[in-house]
C-alpha cells in the first residue's frame, strides 16, 4: 500500500533515536597522543589568563587580556585597538585556512585530537569510565533498574561533570579581566554580574555538549565536518580500514581459520574450525592463502570508538579520525599474530595501489601537493602580511573631521575662520607629548576652542595621556575666501618621535577656486 | 452517528464525521505545541490583571500593579530631574560672568545651551547659530551689543528692541533717505564713503562728500571712524562682517530706510538656568570674548541717552 519512498506512511521515521555510545578504554599510541594533546590544550586553556607580562605603570600586566570594558586586547607584546580589530579577523582566516591546510595533509586532525568538543567529550568519557566502569558495566548499569548504586554512581558522575564544566566556564572569564582580582572577588562572591552569568552560560554549554550531547553535536550540529567533504581528497590521510586486508571478514574468533581457497576465488567448503586452525593461522600466518580477510569481526574498533560508527563502512561524517581504533585493532592484530595497521592512517589512492599489490606513495610526496602547497602559501601570505602590518603600524593616529554647520565664518578683519574636531590617539602605554601644526595655507593661524584668538599660532601643544585618544577642537583662521587643502600633521615630542598627517580642506565664502 | 475509525492509509484515527464521503484525519497538535497555547492564555488572564487592559466606558481597568505608561514617564523625568538639580542648583547660584571658573559647570551649560538653542534660537539664527541676513551670526567675532558671556546674557534676556520692555536693548537708526534726511544723492556719498572705510571701494570726491556727511549724522552712533559702538548696537563699518549685506545696493537701502533688528526678551519666557546655559552656548561658538569688568562711572550713558533718535544731539535729525 505504501511505497518505501512514502514517508507519510506507517513505520517510516524522520526521527533517529540516538543510540547511546559506551566507548570502551584503550591503549596504544594514539591514545597517548591524545593524552598528550589534551594535557597540552587544557594547560594552555587554564594557565595562560595567569600569566603575567609586564607593560608599565599605565596598562594591565596580564598577558593575555580581552578588555571589553576598555576595548582594548592584549597579547603578550601586542596591544591591539578597537580599529585594529582586523587583526583578529586575520588570525581567524589564518585559523581557517590552517584547517584546511591541516585537513587536506593530515585529515580530520583538529576534529580528533585538538577539537574543544573532542578534549572535553574525552575528558567527560574518562570521569564516566572512572566512576561506572568500563564499557560492559556501563551497558549493564544503563539495563539495570533504578537503585541505590545506581543513583549513586550517575549522580556522582554528573556532579563531577558539573564541576568540571564549573571550571570551564570559570576559567573563560580569567581572559576577560585581571585574572588575580577577579578570582578574589569569585572567592569574596562579590564578582560582577556578567562574569557569573558568563560562567554559568559556559557551565551549561560545556555540561550539555560535552556530557550529554557529545558526538551528536559534531554529526548533526557541526558544520565542519560538513565543509570537509570539500577539503578532503583522494590522497587526504584518513582512518581507513584496508578493506582489501581485512575482507572477506569472520564471525568471531573462533571461526578464524583459514579457507580453502578455491581457484575461481569463492570460498570453498567451509573447513573445520577450532582452535589447531587458529593456533596453525597465528604460528604460520604468510602460508595462509587470502581467502578469509584479517578481519576477525571482533567490534573493538567499534566499542572503543568514541562517536560510536563502525570504521569498516569507509569514510563517514560521524568518524572524527582519533585513531582509538586504530589502536584496538593493532591490539587484536597482535593478539592473532597478524600484521598491525589493519586499520590505520592511509589515502584513499594509497589504498587503491596497496590493494592492487603496488607500493604506496611516498609520504612527502603526498603532503607536498599542489593543494596543500597552495593553502599553506595563502596561509603563509596572510600571516606574512599581519607580522609586516604589526611591525610597521603606526602607534600615534590623527584624525580630523571638519565642522559643516556653520562651514565657515567670515571674521571682522577679513579672515575665515574653519573649525576642526581633532581627534589624536596615543596607543602607547605612557603619556605623550606632541605638536599639532598646519600645512599648505599660508598666513594661517590655529587656536583651540578654549583659548582666544590672542593666543593663536602656527601650532599647538597638545598633551595626551596614556592609551587614550583625545578630542580637541580647534578653530584655523587664514585670509583665503576659497577652498584649499589643507593638512594637520601631528609630531611627538620625545625621542621616540612618531608622526601622522591627515588631509583636509579649508572652505571659504566664494567655494571651490 | 460519528463513527470513528482506524484511516488505513495512513493508520491515523480519523475524528469520526463523514460529509459526502469526506472524512477529517484526527492529527492534533503535538502536546509541546497545546501546552504552550494553554500556557499564553494563562498569561494572558494573568497580565491583564496585572496591568491596564479591560476598556471601560470613559477609560480602562486600571490593573493590579497601578501601571501606565505615564507614570513611568513622570518617574523617570522626576528621576531626571533629581539627578540635575544639583547642576541646576549650582547653576542657578553661580554669577554668568564666573562661569568660566567651573569648567565642568561651564561644559554642562554649553551642552544644555545648545540643547535649548535647538529649541528656541534656530528658527532665525540657524541650527549651526550662523545666522542669515537680518539675523546675525553667533559663530564670529562681531557683536552689535557686546560679546563677553555678560553681555551676551543681558541681551538674551531683555531682548533687543523688545516693544514694552524698559531694559531692552534699545536704539533706533533714522530712515536717513526716506524721511528726507538726507537726498538720494547725499545718500550715495555717504554709502561710497562706507565703501572708503570699509575697505571696499577706492577713494573718491563721493566719499569725500559722504565723509562730512557721515560726520554729521552718522558719527554720533557708529564713531567718528565708524567702528560703531556697542551701547547703541550700532555696528562697526569697517570691518568685514555684515549682517544685512556690504554691497552697494543694500547699503543703500539700509541709508535710506534705515533697520530695526527685534530679539525677545527671553527672560520673560525661559527659567534663569537655561538663560544662562543659552549665554554659555552661545558664548562657546567661537567669538565669544572675554569678560573684563569695566568701570563703573562712563560718559557712554549720556550719550547714549542723546543718541537716541527721540533726542538727536548736534544733527538735523528729526524723528
Amino acid at each position: 500500500m505504501s511505497s518505501p519512498d512514502d514517508l507519510t506512511g506507517p513505520g517510516q521515521q524522520l526521527f533517529e533515536k540516538r543510540k547511546k555510545v559506551f566507548p570502551k578504554a584503550i591503549d596504544g599510541p594514539f591514545r597517548r597522543f591524545k593524552w598528550l594533546v589534551m594535557a597540552v590544550t587544557l594547560t594552555i586553556y587554564y594557565v595562560t589568563p595567569w600569566l603575567r607580562w609586564d607593560r608599565g605603570p599605565y596598562a594591565p600586566d596580564q598577558a593575555v587580556l580581552v578588555d571589553i570594558a576598555n576595548r582594548r586586547f592584549y597579547m603578550f607584546s601586542i596591544e591591539i585597538w578597537p580599529h585594529e580589530f582586523y587583526y583578529v579577523a586575520g588570525l581567524l582566516i589564518m585559523a581557517g585556512i590552517g584547517l584546511f591546510l591541516v585537513t587536506s595533509a593530515v585529515g580530520r586532525a583538529w576534529c580528533g585530537y585538538a577539537c574543544p568538543q573532542t578534549v572535553w567529550t574525552d575528558l567527560f568519557q574518562h570521569v564516566e569510565r572512572a566512576i561506572e566502569g568500563d564499557r560492559n558495566a556501563q551497558l549493564r548499569l544503563e539495563k539495570a533498574p533504578w537503585g541505590l548504586q545506581k543513583i549513586t554512581k550517575r549522580v556522582t558522575k554528573h556532579a563531577i561533570w558539573l564541576l568540571i564544566a564549573v571550571a570551564t566556564g570559570g576559567a573563560w572569564i580569567f581572559y576577560f579581566a585581571d585574572a588575580p582580582t577577579l578570582a578574589r572577588q569569585l572567592y569574596s562572591l562579590d564578582a560582577p554580574y556578567p562574569a557569573w552569568f558568563t560562567i554559568g552560560l559556559l557551565t551549561a554549554t560545556t555540561y550539555i555538549l560535552g556530557g550529554l550531547m557529545r558526538e551528536q553535536f559534531c554529526i548533526y550540529g557541526c558544520p565542519w565536518p560538513r565543509i570537509q567533504g570539500a577539503m578532503l581528497d583522494e590522497k587526504s590521510l584518513m582512518v581507513t580500514y584496508k578493506a582489501w586486508r581485512g575482507e572477506p571478514r569472520t564471525h568471531g574468533i573462533k571461526r578464524a581459520g583459514p579457507a580453502v581457497h578455491q581457484p575461481d576465488g569463492e570460498l570453498g567448503a567451509q573447513p573445520q574450525y577450532g582452535l589447531p586452525s587458529l593456533v596453525a593461522l597465528a604460528s604460520n600466518p604468510d602460508n595462509n592463502p587470502r581467502v578469509i580477510g584479517d578481519c576477525i569481526d571482533c567490534n573493538n574498533c567499534v566499542a572503543v570508538c568514541p562517536t560510536g560508527i563502525d570504521i569498516r563502512n569507509g569514510a563517514q561524517i560521524g568518524c572524527i579520525t582519533c585513531g582509538l581504533c586504530i589502536d584496538a585493532c593493532d591490539d587484536i592484530m597482535e593478539r592473532i599474530g597478524r600484521p598491525k595497521k589493519l586499520i590505520g592512517y592511509s589515502t584513499v589512492a594509497d589504498e587503491l595501489i596497496a590493494g592492487n599489490g603496488g607500493a604506496p606513495e611516498p609520504p612527502l610526496k603526498r603532503l607536498f601537493r599542489p593543494r596543500t602547497i597552495a593553502y599553506f602559501l595563502i596561509w603563509g601570505a596572510i600571516g606574512l602580511g599581519l607580522l609586516f602590518t604589526l611591525g610597521s603600524r603606526t602607534r600615534l593616529d590623527l584624525s580630523i573631521r571638519q565642522e559643516r554647520n556653520p562651514i565657515w565664518v567670515q571674521l571682522s578683519d577679513g579672515m575665515v575662520r574653519n573649525a576642526y574636531t581633532i581627534n589624536v590617539r596615543n596607543m602607547e602605554a605612557r603619556p605623550r607629548n606632541i605638536t599639532l601644526s598646519i600645512e599648505g595655507l599660508p598666513g594661517a593661524q590655529i587656536w583651540t576652542d578654549a583659548q582666544s584668538r590672542n593666543a593663536a599660532s602656527q601650532s599647538l601643544p597638545i598633551e595626551i595621556g596614556p592609551d587614550q585618544a583625545r578630542k580637541t577642537r580647534v578653530y584655523v583662521a587664514a585670509p583665503e575666501r576659497t577652498r584649499r587643502d589643507l593638512t594637520f600633521a601631528i609630531r611627538a615630542n620625545d625621542i621616540q618621535g612618531g608622526s601622522d598627517r591627515e588631509n583636509t580642506v579649508f572652505e571659504g565664502p566664494e567655494g571651490a577656486q | 452517528m460519528a463513527e470513528k475509525r482506524i484511516d488505513e492509509p495512513t493508520g491515523t484515527p480519523t475524528v469520526g464525521h463523514e460529509w459526502d464521503g469526506i472524512e477529517e484525519l484526527d492529527t492534533p497538535m503535538p502536546r509541546w505545541w497545546l501546552w504552550t497555547l494553554y500556557a499564553t492564555i494563562v498569561w494572558a488572564i494573568i497580565y491583564t490583571v496585572l496591568y491596564p487592559a479591560w476598556p471601560l466606558v470613559n477609560s480602562a481597568t486600571s490593573g493590579l500593579l497601578g501601571w501606565s505608561s505615564r507614570a513611568e514617564l513622570a518617574g523617570e523625568e522626576e528621576a531626571e530631574r533629581v539627578r540635575k538639580a544639583p547642576l541646576q542648583l549650582a547653576l542657578s547660584r553661580i554669577p554668568i560672568e564666573r562661569l568660566n571658573e567651573n569648567s565642568r559647570l561651564m561644559q554642562a551649560a554649553v551642552e544644555g545651551g545648545r540643547a535649548a538653542f535647538k529649541v528656541h534660537c534656530v528658527q532665525c539664527h540657524g541650527s549651526g547659530a550662523a545666522g542669515s541676513k537680518g539675523y546675525p551670526n553667533l559663530n564670529d567675532d562681531d557683536w552689535l551689543w557686546g560679546g563677553d558671556i555678560k553681555q551676551i546674557h543681558t541681551t538674551l534676556v531683555h531682548g533687543i528692541r523688545q516693544p514694552g520692555h524698559d531694559e531692552t536693548r534699545m536704539s533706533q537708526m533714522p530712515a536717513f533717505g526716506r524721511d528726507g534726511i538726507l537726498t538720494p544723492e547725499q545718500v550715495g556719498d555717504v554709502v561710497s564713503y562706507i565703501g572708503f572705510i570699509s575697505r571696499q571701494e577706492k577713494a573718491s570726491t563721493a566719499a569725500q562728500r559722504g565723509g562730512k556727511l557721515f560726520a554729521d549724522n552718522c558719527a554720533v552712533c557708529h564713531g567718528p571712524q565708524g567702528k560703531g559702538d556697542r551701547k547703541l548696537g550700532a555696528p562697526n563699518l569697517t570691518d568685514s562682517i555684515w549682517m544685512y549685506g556690504g554691497d552697494r545696493d543694500t547699503l543703500t537701502q539700509t541709508v535710506t530706510n534705515s533697520r530695526y533688528g527685534v530679539m525677545p526678551a527671553w527672560g520673560a519666557r525661559l527659567d534663569p538656568v537655561t538663560l544662562k546655559m543659552l549665554a554659555a552656548y552661545v558664548h562657546s561658538l567661537g567669538g565669544g570674548e572675554d569678560f573684563l569688568p569695566e568701570p563703573v562711572a562712563t560718559p557712554t550713558p549720556q550719550a547714549a541717552a542723546s543718541a537716541t533718535p527721540s533726542n538727536p544731539a548736534k544733527s538735523n535729525v528729526q524723528p
